[in-house]
């Protein structure tokens, strides 16, 4: 196939994405983030299970600013990483991939992980 | 249309099954591990150590940890091949990656079994 002649537009500053194709990206950047900050969920189990003294170190970090902070962006990467997750299961079987029904199911994601993530915050903070 | 060298056959076939059925242990792990919380609402060390207490519980969240780590490993393969277009840059990059998740392995082997 030669395809040498076609026009190319990639400018991602002008390409205006579909919410499917959002999600998508989201999925991508919350499964990095999640990659990136493995590190410190495991410290924290850590220190969480060593012993008593530990626990209470993980404790304040845990409800430092920051620690809360993290927490939320990690439950937030969690929740957008799980429901898409699921979304991708359904398109799998067969469920949800007309244009309509893969929009609907997206904004489901959207919604569902931002409610998730303010309840936790709530819950948190 | 695209040059395959070092992969095989089935390469992808079997990556795409793995990411799901890792995807799949996890959602059930979280999901019972967040509804043991929230009835048990363990309030301090001795109340959340005893939650991982248990060998199953053990088992069970080494379960969760490994297909994580498999998952995750599939996911930042693709990201790599993705957006890393020197192959050497790639190659090495994977290799960071593998070795950071296998020391990852051990490291939750280490903290579920040392208390």
């Amino acid at each position: 196939m030669a395809v040498s002649n076609r026009p190319k537009y990639l400018n991602l500053y002008q390409i205006r994405l579909p919410v499917p194709g959002f999600v998508s990206i989201l999925h991508r950047i919350s499964g990095f983030g999640m990659f990136a900050f493995a590190w410190a969920i495991l410290w924290l189990l850590q220190m969480s299970l060593e012993s008593p003294e530990s626990y209470e170190q993980a404790r304040t970090v845990v409800q430092s600013w920051i620690g809360k902070l993290f927490l939320i962006g990690m439950s937030w990467a969690f929740l957008h990483h799980f429901f898409a997750g699921l979304r991708f299961l359904l398109l799998d079987t067969h469920v949800g991939v007309d244009l309509a029904g893969a929009r609907r199911t997206s904004w489901a994601v959207l919604v569902l992980s931002i409610a998730g993530t303010v309840i936790v915050g709530a819950n948190i903070w | 249309m695209v040059a395959r060298i070092i992969t095989g056959a089935h390469y992808g076939l079997k990556d795409w099954l793995v990411q799901r059925v890792t995807a799949l242990i996890m959602a059930v792990y979280v999901v019972l591990f967040v509804a043991t919380v929230l009835v048990c609402s363990p309030a301090n060390y001795e109340q959340w150590q005893a939650l991982f207490a248990p060998q199953w519980m053990r088992l069970a969240s080494l379960l969760f940890f490994l297909s994580l780590f498999w998952h995750a490993w599939i996911g930042m393969r693709d990201i790599l091949m993705d957006y890393i277009k020197p192959t050497a840059v790639r190659l090495a990059l994977q290799v960071v990656v593998i070795l950071l998740l296998v020391a990852y392995a051990a490291w939750a082997v280490q903290i579920l079994w040392s208390n």
